[in-house]
């Protein structure tokens, strides 16, 4: 990976000092400044980075990491156990609707992965629950988008609800939901298509679909390697359509992923799920503490924390 | 409604209650940066020599402090690299061949379409090749965009070789007199080293074909990515020798800022930008805009 771990940095932070004799005050500060520059190069939101060192500080000082043996290491506890804090301590499962459907609405940007994640999502469902999903084609915008879920569909043999591209997306969700009562689905996989956040127009739309299905579930999709914007994006959608979860995809990649911090800061809604990878088996589970000691860039930290 | 006003109009305004560059004023420039993803390194770099310029000066004047600002960063992205330049190369004779790489849902496919539609409104014979073989739905999606702009795609079945895809697509080009061929490629993500190998495996095959084609390989990158395109960039070029970058989806609200830091390591310059889903939502990239761009927040968050 491109960058320093943090617990690289503070040890380099802390080792020149060292050779100084104590620590100080000072010496704490060069410890936040490293763990903000670990955080932005992970590409943590800098107004969220900025609070969560202001955490971190207090609770250094508070618990006198100072003077204890290992500075280094007590300083990157308390830096991964606020990230697992803000990130949810353990995993959120799926909201239920009590009776059948349960209806799931797939929003986000464009190219974020909503069309690849619902064939995912459907596919996790039926091995898992023995569900029968039914997904449905809201996507009239981009060339091939109805075309694309099919196909997706057929790979996994779930079946696709459509009606081309020349009908409101709203038709098209309220004739889906009719013949998923009809053929008694169990879930309802709604795909929309990529819009920005400050497209009123299109964002409207999202609304008017909400409106009309009553979701349990408005999975916003977001790429894990998006950069300093994810709020404006997650603080755009949760504000217009108040999403009750997340899914980071793209996480089979290099980037640290520090949208997922971003993200939950802002909106306080769960991460529920990750992709990691192309193929319609590549969804897992979303668990804190891994992507905590991803963004910090240790895979082994708990492992080191541990022997201390 | 976005401002229309220039960088400088935008500090003018700044300056009209601001009492003089003080501490706060370099936090704001730094923090600006930081948020428009130009990375924490560079956003300090820059902050940094634009405090010494303005101290070694005793600069005072509005208007000559945001010139200085605005000059820094276009300098920052020019300096290093005269002979880069934005313009696309095309072939003096036969086809030209460009091949589009890059991650997952950038807008790869997207750019060809645009670009296809504005080479042949200049009367270039286009040709488009539909090597992304893997994913839902990707040919049709192609030939959707073939069929608006009006200009013919080969394809092949799903899941066959890309290789031979853009093997058949470059012998048409020669049999036919295209003048340029423009080849779609699946998405990858740059740690995949089997898929960066296919990469290179299509671009030796239109060698064969054509001695100096591919003329372009063109990184498309996604401006609301952070830092990893850094990684994107580095790791791209090493295995298929990028000549320039499509930064798109600039009509969002994310800058796309980690381009400077691209263009100074790695002098790998942006040649288009996408600034929409529409075919005619394609622009040749300006330094002064964009720099413009990176600012577009500044004043709200300093006032
Ligand atoms: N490597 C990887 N690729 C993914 C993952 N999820 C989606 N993709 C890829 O990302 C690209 C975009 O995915 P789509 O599902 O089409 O994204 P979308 O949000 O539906 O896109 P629009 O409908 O155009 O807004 C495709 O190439 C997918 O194969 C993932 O977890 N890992
Ligand atoms: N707002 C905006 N959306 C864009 C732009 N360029 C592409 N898109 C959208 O981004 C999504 C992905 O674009 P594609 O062209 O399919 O991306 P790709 O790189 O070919 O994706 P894969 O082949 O799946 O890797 C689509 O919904 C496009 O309409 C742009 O400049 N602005
Ligand atoms: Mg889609
Ligand atoms: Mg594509």
């Amino acid at each position: 990976m491109a960058f320093e771990s943090l617990t690289d940095r503070l040890q380099n932070a802390f080792n020149k000092l060292r050779k100084k004799g104590k620590i100080s005050e000072t010496d704490l500060r060069s410890a936040m400044r490293e763990i903000r520059l670990a955080l932005l190069e992970a590409d943590v939101n800098f107004t969220v980075v900025k609070n969560f060192v202001k955490t971190v500080r207090d609770k250094a000082i508070g618990a006198d990491v100072l003077k204890g043996l290992n500075p280094t290491q007590q300083i990157v506890k308390i830096v991964n156990d606020e990230l697992v804090k803000i990130m949810g301590d353990q995993a959120v499962e799926l909201n239920k609707s009590p009776k059948i459907p349960t209806i799931i609405m797939m929003v986000g940007l464009q190219g974020a992965g909503k069309t690849t994640t619902a064939g995912k999502l459907a596919l996790k469902l039926k091995n898992e629950q023995k569900a029968r999903p039914l997904m449905i084609a809201g996507d009239v915008y981009r060339p091939a988008a109805i075309d694309q879920l099919v196909q997706v569909g057929q790979q996994i043999d779930v079946p696709v609800f459509e009606m081309g591209t020349d009908v409101d997306p709203v038709e098209i969700v309220r004739h889906g939901l009719k013949k998923a009562t009809e053929e008694k689905n169990d879930y309802v996989i709604i795909d929309t298509a990529g819009r920005l956040q400050i497209d009123q127009k299109l964002m409207d739309e999202l609304s008017r679909i909400k409106e009309l299905a009553n979701p349990n579930e408005i999975l916003l999709v977001v790429d894990a390697m998006t950069g300093q914007n994810a709020v404006n994006t997650a603080e755009g959608f949760n504000n217009q359509l108040d999403v009750t979860g997340v899914v980071l995809t793209k996480l089979d990649g290099d980037t640290r992923g520090g949208a997922a911090l971003s993200i939950r800061a802002v909106t306080g809604k769960p991460i529920k799920f990750i992709g990691q990878g192309e193929k319609m088996t590549d969804l897992d589970v979303f668990h804190p503490d891994r992507m905590a000691s991803r963004i910090l860039g240790m895979g082994d930290m708990l492992t080191l924390i541990e022997k201390t | 409604e976005k401002s229309r006003r220039t960088f400088g109009q935008k500090l003018t305004a700044l300056f009209t209650n601001f009492n003089g560059v003080d501490d706060d004023f370099y936090d704001d420039l730094e923090e600006t940066l930081i948020g428009a993803d130009v990375g924490f390194e560079t956003a300090v770099q820059i902050s940094d020599e634009v405090r010494e310029e303005i101290e070694a000066k005793h600069e005072s004047d509005q208007q000559v402090i945001s010139n200085l600002i605005v000059a820094k960063l276009v300098s920052l992205y020019t300096r290093n690299g005269t002979t880069e330049d934005n313009h696309l190369v095309f072939a003096t004779e036969g086809p030209s061949v460009f091949l589009f790489v890059g991650v997952n849902g950038v807008g790869k496919t997207t750019s060809i379409g645009k670009l296809a539609n504005r080479f042949k409104k200049r009367g270039k014979k286009v040709l488009l090749a539909a090597c992304d073989t893997f994913r839902a739905g990707a040919i049709e999606q192609l030939q959707e965009w073939g069929k608006r702009d009006g200009v013919p795609v080969v394809a092949g079945p799903e899941k066959s070789d890309p290789a031979a895809i853009v093997f058949d697509a470059v012998k048409k080009a020669k049999a036919e007199n295209y003048d340029l061929v423009l080849v779609d490629t699946a998405g990858r993500l740059q740690n995949k080293v089997n898929l960066m190998k296919e990469l290179d495996k299509m671009r030796r095959v239109i060698t064969r074909e054509i001695p100096h084609a591919p003329q372009e390989i063109l990184l498309v990158l996604d401006a609301t990515t952070g830092q990893n395109a850094m990684s994107q960039a580095k790791i791209f070029k090493e295995t298929t020798d990028v000549t320039g970058i499509i930064l798109t989806k600039l009509d969002g609200t994310a800058k796309g800022g980690i381009v400077l830091a691209i263009r100074n390591q790695l002098h790998l310059s942006v040649k288009y930008v996408g600034l929409g889903e529409q075919v005619d939502d394609l622009s040749p990239f300006s330094p002064k805009d964009f720099v413009d761009g990176l600012f577009s927040g500044f004043l709200e968050t300093s006032k």
